[in-house]
């Protein structure tokens, strides 16, 4: 520590270099920080509700309906504490590009997922409002709803039965997440499922897909293959999994994610290990005679070696902090930009930024810094 | 004239020397090789995507969707209506005087994806027996076409190498009957990423009785206005139609816009990183130059022939970086086959496409980040007072 004065006196000798080599490393780890962000909101977590949820669609494709009758069945099998359901609708508010999910759902769905808070009396009035609906809170700020208000939507799949494509709602509750990093599930809206069934044209009687809580989370598994046994040859043969399983297989059909954030990554610190590596090189080669004093007057050569390797690590370690500092502004930009968007730098992405902060200062210092501790005093110092 | 003499001997000499700092003009080099990749590579997604889409599309075919319905998948259409639709005014008849239209059914189904092993949604789609007038460039290239009435499929060639098991001759479960892939078709689109087959029989296994679309071959393209006219004014009918150029083109923007700025705003950032790299390298470069040219300005040569010497030589190193990228973008990625899902929510495959334009503007970023990064250092070096330059070594 004692080094710092001086490792910090050979930064400051050349000021533009040090200053562009600092922001180069900045901007890596804001995209590192900010990309890494992106890849966490589309990564699936484990949690204790998730476990013990279970989704029940059809065998033959998710858009294929099932029989509400089912649920009676469901019901019975042993393991099930409660089952929901769902029907998606796809409706539009206002335009085409306001997408955001819209479904209606049984009376009992919301006590399925605890994760959303909703106070008492506006969960009452969604269970006493027929044309009721909820929303996250996300959405409510993005489009102003207030509760009271009526949203009208536009059917894509189901016109209403009085010949009107407009179905409107009376917004009732406005639910938020228990954790600030579900936020995403914030970009939803939730209405009756007996008023949509009762106005829709066509499909009545049938749900979506149907919400399953087990009671032991261990067993999830048993469960799921014991209603998909009793559906089994039958007309409307089910596939059962877990939510976690479900989200994971949604998201790999939208394309790996992962891995094209890896790619970018690979390419951006591939680039900025070289900017940085060649202006150390080149810092060290400028301060070869002034190495050789400091040997001259008894510096260990390990002392000079960490000396120079000081220097890439402090660079590598301020430069990498302010642009996760700059990303977690960032992130919160793109959450801001991108629609139902609820990124954010983690704890997890910090602790791999860190890691590449010290990989990067030692892979870029360690060849100059090598080249300090074998220098030989008269060599270097003949060389001027 | 002499000033352009300068410029080109200056530039010369500066070039000569680049083999002794090999090592910081690769610095130019390989950052800007990094931007115009990553920026080339991702455009490719988009381009490829919205490529295949629009590749489907035509300006004298018409899609008639239920009114409201953005997707085919979401529409539907009762017999009576695919009746009257494909009896109104401006559709192309054959000589027997049938109108070449197809109603189509359109569903997903799961199937196992090679890539991963998990099932991913496949769109099978049922077609009229005139598909294959009204869809020309759709040829079989393996077995033969589905029969009416028969549990059959033929398989597009890019839902073929992403899905497991499709192959002709291999039965494909839906529900509880056994189907049989029959042929293999090609068309070049996004069509080839379903599965063809009879539309009533279809109906069966999903147990509907009505159509998502009806597609029609128009007279010629201006007889659109026609067919719009002849089925908004119909009372007994609710449906939206569309040119078929215009119904694939709105399907692809959202992803390809999602792309685009995802794109543009990972190279800008990307870009700034360069840019610092350039100046670091640039100023390198003129520094250890400084006597040198100081001792050409002591010999007359101007300031401006210096300034864009540094210039040009930065330019060329990012123009050298630019081709490098783009060309690695290229070799990697150009008909790399991927696929996502699509608006009937089920997998479109497509293939990046890094075309000559993509390639076009990556070269003129990397141009753009030379230029900014020889700039101020150019500079530098033209105010550089000569004397103490001189005298500085």
């Amino acid at each position: 520590m004692k080094f710092l004065p001086l490792v910090w006196a050979a930064l400051l000798r050349k000021k533009v270099r040090t200053i562009l080599t600092l922001l180069s490393i900045i901007v890596a780890f804001l995209l590192f920080g900010m990309l890494d962000a992106v890849r966490v909101a589309f990564t699936v977590r484990d949690s204790l509700e998730g476990a013990s949820r279970l989704v029940v669609s059809s065998r033959l494709s998710i858009i294929q309906p099932l029989p509400y009758a089912d649920l009676a069945q469901i019901r019975r099998i042993p393991g099930v504490e409660q089952v929901a359901f769902a029907n998606w609708f796809g409706g539009i508010y206002q335009e085409r590009k306001n997408f955001f999910a819209n479904f209606a759902v049984s009376p009992d769905y919301l006590d399925m997922y605890p994760e959303f808070v909703l106070p008492e009396e506006q969960r009452q009035a969604f269970l006493d409002t027929r044309t009721g609906a909820i929303v996250g809170n996300n959405l409510a700020k993005r489009y102003g709803f207030k509760v009271g208000d009526r949203i009208p939507l536009q059917a894509t799949i189901f016109p209403h039965r009085n010949g009107d494509n407009t179905w409107t709602f009376d917004l009732v509750g406005i639910f938020h997440t228990r954790e600030a990093r579900d936020r995403n599930q914030e970009d939803q809206m939730l209405f009756r499922y007996d008023y949509f069934d009762e106005g829709r044209t066509f499909g009545q009687g049938t749900v979506g897909w149907y919400m399953v809580k087990v009671d032991d989370p261990g067993r999830a598994q048993q469960v799921a293959q014991a209603i998909d046994r009793l559906f089994a040859n039958s007309a409307d043969e089910t596939r059962t999994q877990t939510e976690k399983q479900f989200t994971l297989d949604f998201a790999k059909q939208i394309g790996d994610i992962g891995l094209i954030v890896s790619s970018i990554m690979g390419a951006v610190f591939f680039t900025i290990l070289l900017l940085t590596g060649n202006t150390m090189s080149q810092a060290v080669r400028e301060r070869i005679p002034e190495l050789a004093v400091l040997k001259t007057i008894g510096f260990s050569n390990q002392s000079v070696l960490w000396l120079v390797l000081g220097e890439s690590l402090l660079l590598a370690v301020i430069g990498g902090s302010v642009g996760m500092l700059l990303a977690m502004a960032g992130a919160g930009a793109l959450s801001a930009a991108f629609r139902g968007g609820a990124f954010a730098v983690g704890a997890q992405s910090w602790l791999t930024g860190l890691m590449i902060m010290l990989v990067l200062g030692v892979a870029v210092g360690l060849p100059p810094a090598w080249r300090a501790m074998r220098l030989r005093i008269v060599d270097a110092l003949i060389e001027r | 004239m002499r000033w352009l003499e300068q410029i080109l001997e200056i530039t010369w000499m500066s070039l000569a020397t680049i083999p002794q700092r090999l090592g910081s003009a690769l610095v130019i080099v390989g950052g800007i090789a990094g931007v115009v990749g990553v920026l080339v590579a991702l455009l490719a997604i988009g381009e490829g995507f919205q490529a295949v889409l629009a590749q489907a599309g035509r300006l004298d075919d018409a899609i008639v969707l239920r009114k409201g319905a953005s997707a085919e998948l979401n529409s539907g259409l009762s017999r009576e209506d695919v009746v009257l639709i494909a009896q109104a005014p401006g559709i192309l008849r054959d000589s027997a005087g049938n109108p070449i239209a197809s109603a189509e059914v359109v569903v997903v189904a799961n199937l196992p994806k090679r890539s991963s092993g998990t099932d991913a949604n496949v769109e099978i789609r049922g077609v009229g027996p005139r598909v294959w007038e009204l869809r020309s460039n759709a040829r079989i290239v393996e077995g033969r076409r589905f029969e009416t009435g028969k549990r059959e499929l033929v398989i597009g060639r890019g839902a073929r190498t992403e899905f497991d098991g499709l192959e002709v001759g291999r039965t494909v479960r839906l529900g509880l009957q056994d189907w049989t892939v029959v042929g293999v078709f090609a068309s070049g689109d996004a069509h080839e990423s379903e599965l063809w087959s009879d539309p009533e029989v279809l109906q069966g296994a999903y147990n509907r009785d009505g159509y998502q679309s009806v597609t029609v071959k128009l007279t010629d393209a201006e007889a659109f206005d026609t067919l719009r006219a002849a089925l908004s004014s119909d009372p007994r009918l609710t449906v939206d139609v569309q040119r078929t150029r215009d119904y694939y083109a709105t399907q692809s923007e959202d992803l390809t816009r999602l792309i685009r700025i995802l794109g543009m705003a990972i190279a800008a950032i990307m870009g700034v990183g360069a840019v610092f790299g350039a100046l670091n390298t640039m100023y390198a470069a003129v520094s250890t130059r400084s006597r040198e040219i100081a001792t050409l300005r002591a010999l007359g040569f101007s300031a401006t022939p210096v300034v864009i010497s540094v210039m040009l030589e930065a330019a060329l190193l990012a123009l050298a970086g630019g081709v490098i990228g783009a060309g690695i973008a290229w070799a990697a990625f150009d008909n790399y086959t991927a696929s996502t899902l699509g608006a009937n929510f089920s997998q479109v495959v497509f293939a990046f496409q890094v075309s000559p334009r993509l390639i076009l503007n990556g070269l003129l970023w990397a141009l753009g980040i030379g230029l900014l990064g020889g700039l101020f250092p150019a500079v530098h070096a033209a105010r550089q007072p000569v004397t103490s330059a001189l005298r500085a070594l």
